[in-house]
């Protein structure tokens, strides 16, 4: 996994993975999740519970019954999508995160590292600085919690071009010593626990002037901050980069062949190095946007429990690595886990620990299921290529894989 | 190896110097332990710095492993003497009372023997495997529950390793017959173990967890005592322990000397050629597939019923990606591996007992547990050798015609 040249011939996996991905639109992921959701009803049904009502529960909780007007307790529903969507604009931004490097032939699996690095970095600009003005201040609290977040992805980045270091590898070990940084930096005695709380490893809250406004509901109850507009921005920045800018082109065209990118001129080193950087940007920012938003300061705990980078892999996947493939899965995955969470899954109906682990099976059935509509995609090339009069050889991967994956 | 490394050493200042900066990184730990408990920075500082110093000169004289080790032992002994300098003597040396830092270390190496040796078994054939930490958790659930409902560890253990190797079937399915990502898959089984697991445990064990009279695997007795150190690290283990080490040199004689497992090498090397010769590439991966999950499961049963006696949601922890790492960082050998996990098993053992017995520098041990990951960083970059997978380690096979 780690030699340099031999993986640059026979493609990165990713590599191999994106020009599948190329086939099928967006029938496929909805498929995927369709089978997946059944799935997981067998479970629920396996349990003795009867999967309709709980998957209708879950559908309420998520707040998404906001958008039908005749549905029942409109305020509920509100103060639900509310934080469904809270939920939703890290996910893109780690979504992302993941689908970036793909794009470029790099797997990604480190975007929860760098969300860590980022929540580390928005806690300690935001709990410092308190004498600047407030949008200064949130705005230099995201920027700095980004560039932490994308440093820490350019080590995989820097790593993978000066040694070929196979960059799944690096981010699962950068993950992980992201996160015993943070308990590390917060825990008792640690540099940055807080300073009034000596027997709790938790950060110092962040001042009020650091937080990002909140715009919809009510600000001292978990209102929507406006953390889903700069996940949305993102996603658009990112359809930017990627498809009408020299970055996103050099980084497509060393996904597509290292090799040839090379010999088309393309510095291949320095494009894993800025893609991982950016990938880490997204990744930081949605960290900022958690510590900045909602939570206002970061235990131990959190960092230890958090799947939010993780997830950022199940989303891309489904995405499709495109920005508004991203925005939906997110979306789903975001109502998901708010559907599930304690306090609004009614537990006469079903056991809300219960639904929070269907949730992570179902998340498990869809990134498993995308790998296999990868067959599924493979199956219906060979048979095109066998009606057009081809032989029983895989078909080449087709030239217009580059541009037919935008969104 | 250090033979021919002295006999050089001679030869070249280079590696002298090399050798040296070792030496002086290990003497900057040693120095601020019992029985010699030196309390001046000033000391440590300056062995560490020659270390460094003299790493560096190695590097520039073209011995890059020596030079990265002696690096790598300036930095270790540097921060770890640091750290021992500034806790109180008499906890140190309660702390470092070293049969139990032995027995601690060898208690949390099991585990990751057991997940890494399933990792070589399934890389050495080809199959990228990064579901181990799944497969461990359905080992850990699942021999929890199956000791519960039996009555018995034996068949606790069994059925812990059934499920394992159920997971790990799914994954050959999907790596092998479907040729889909196996960086993918590897990520897929992983939320499916956590999730299934936890959502049976919620069903079955709920709020009370998992009942107190859980059969457990039984320790091993041993009067060795009297022998110091070594002795007491060995004399009061679980059964598992013992396995784990029995397991290694099992792998290791079919790994490297049996035909069995010479055509899984040559299948995870050079399938084509493998096949050409009559060998099943497929049914090869399949079992060694399966085989992995089995072996990791083993290590998911050790933490549920051979350690705490109980399972809890995500036990393992990341316990799987620490034994990942110690097959890499043990370059996909079995006694490479064993000695990864050795080390990142002394690691954990000296972070969860220095903070118990030193007030005031409880956190500092924190940055231990994260050295297996810094060093198989260091590893797979290449600083001290490059670690090299088998040649045909995550790609699918597909015969022609």
């Amino acid at each position: 996994m780690t030699a340099p040249t031999p993986s640059d011939h026979r493609g990165p996996a990713a590599t191999r993975l994106l020009r599948h991905l190329s086939v099928g639109g967006a029938v496929a992921p909805l498929i995927t999740t369709i089978v997946a959701f059944f799935v997981g009803g067998l479970v629920v049904l396996a349990t003795g519970k009867d999967p309709l009502t709980t998957y209708k529960a879950i559908f309420d909780g998520t707040g998404l019954n906001w958008l039908l007007p005749w549905s029942g307790d409109r305020a509920l529903a509100a103060t639900n999508l509310q934080q469904t969507l809270i939920n939703t604009g890290p996910l893109i931004l780690c979504g992302l995160a993941v689908a970036y490097a793909f794009r470029a032939g790099l797997f990604n699996i480190g975007a929860q590292g760098q969300y860590t690095m980022g929540t580390i970095a928005a806690v300690y600009a935001g709990s410092s600085w308190a004498g600047l003005p407030g949008w200064l201040h949130v705005v230099l609290a995201m920027a700095v919690a980004a560039l932490a977040g994308a440093a820490w992805a350019g080590i995989a980045g820097a790593l993978r071009a000066s040694t070929g270091a196979n960059e799944v590898i690096t981010t699962i070990m950068l993950n992980y010593t992201a996160l015993w940084i943070g308990v590390y930096l917060f825990g008792l005695g640690g540099p940055l626990q807080a300073n009034d709380q000596p027997d709790v490893p938790v950060s110092n809250d962040i001042v009020g002037g650091a937080k990002l406004p909140v715009f919809w509901g009510d600000k001292d109850l978990q209102g929507l901050h406006v953390g889903i507009f700069v996940a949305v921005l993102a996603a658009g920045i990112f359809w930017v980069v990627l498809n009408r800018s020299r970055l996103g082109y050099e980084a497509r065209a060393v996904g597509f062949s290292p090799p040839a990118a090379r010999s088309a001129g393309i510095g291949v080193g320095r494009t894993y190095v800025v893609t991982m950087a950016i990938c880490g940007l997204f990744a930081g920012l949605a960290g900022s946007l958690d510590i900045l938003g909602w939570q206002f300061h970061l235990a131990t705990n959190d960092i230890s429990a958090s799947q939010v980078g993780f997830l950022g892999i199940a989303v891309a996947l489904l995405g499709r690595n495109t920005a508004i493939g991203t925005c939906f899965a997110a979306l789903l995955f975001g109502a998901l886990s708010q559907g599930t969470s304690v306090r609004n899954l009614d537990p006469a109906v079903f056991q809300p620990e219960l639904a929070q682990n269907l949730t992570t099976v179902i998340q498990g059935l869809v990134v498993l299921l995308v790998s296999a509509d990868v067959l599924l995609a493979s199956v219906w090339r060979r048979r095109r290529a066998r009606a057009g009069g081809g032989g029983a050889a895989a078909a080449p991967p087709t030239p217009t894989t580059l541009g037919s994956v935008s969104p | 190896m250090s033979a021919r490394a002295a006999s050089a050493a001679c030869a070249a200042p280079a590696a002298t110097a090399g050798w040296a900066g070792i030496l002086a990184g290990v003497l900057a730990l040693f120095v601020a332990l019992p029985p010699l408990t030196v309390r001046s920075d000033a000391l440590v500082v300056v062995l560490g710095a020659l270390a460094l110093a003299a790493g560096a000169a190695a590097l520039r004289g073209g011995e890059r492993k020596l030079g990265g080790a002696a690096i790598l032992a300036g930095l270790l002994g540097a921060g770890l003497g640091y750290g021992a300098a500034h806790t109180a003597t008499g906890g140190l040396e309660a702390a470092v009372s070293w049969g139990a830092l032995g027995g601690a270390t060898l208690r949390f190496a099991c585990p990751l023997i057991f997940a890494a040796l399933g990792g070589l078994v399934s890389e050495r054939s080809g199959v990228v495997n990064i579901a181990l930490e799944g497969m461990m958790l359905m080992g850990a659930f699942f021999a929890a529950y199956g000791a519960d409902k039996t009555g018995s560890w034996v068949l606790g253990i069994l059925i812990g390793m059934l499920a394992g190797a159920a997971l790990a079937a799914v994954h050959a399915v999907f790596a092998i017959s479907v040729r889909s990502d196996q960086i993918v898959s590897g990520t897929a089984l992983n939320f499916v173990a956590l999730g299934l697991t936890g959502y049976m445990y919620v069903d079955v064990y709920g709020a009370d967890g998992t009942p107190n009279d859980l059969p457990q695997v039984p320790e091993v007795h041993l009067p060795t005592s009297s022998l110091g150190f070594a002795g007491n690290s060995i004399d009061d283990q679980n059964l598992l322990v013992w396995v784990s080490l029995v397991m290694v040199v099992a792998v290791w004689v079919f790994v490297f000397r049996t035909r069995a497992g010479l055509r899984m090498r040559s299948v995870g090397e050079n399938p084509r050629a493998a096949e050409t010769v009559g060998i099943s590439v497929q049914r090869t991966r399949y079992l060694a597939v399966i085989a992995s999950g089995a072996l990791a499961a083993l290590g998911g049963a050790f933490l549920s019923i051979g350690s705490v006696h109980s399972f809890t949601q995500n036990m393992t922890a990341g316990k799987g990606f620490i034994a990942l790492a110690a097959l890499i960082f043990g370059r996909w050998r079995p006694f490479g591996l064993l000695a990864a996990t050795l080390l990142f098993g002394f690691s954990s053992a000296l972070a969860q007992r220095l903070p118990q017995l030193t007030p005031g520098a409880e956190n500092v041990a924190t940055l231990l547990q994260a050295l297996p990951y810094v060093l198989t960083l260091v590893a797979v970059a290449g600083v001290i050798g490059r670690s090299i997978p088998p040649k045909a380690d995550g790609v699918p096979y597909k015969r022609e015609g």
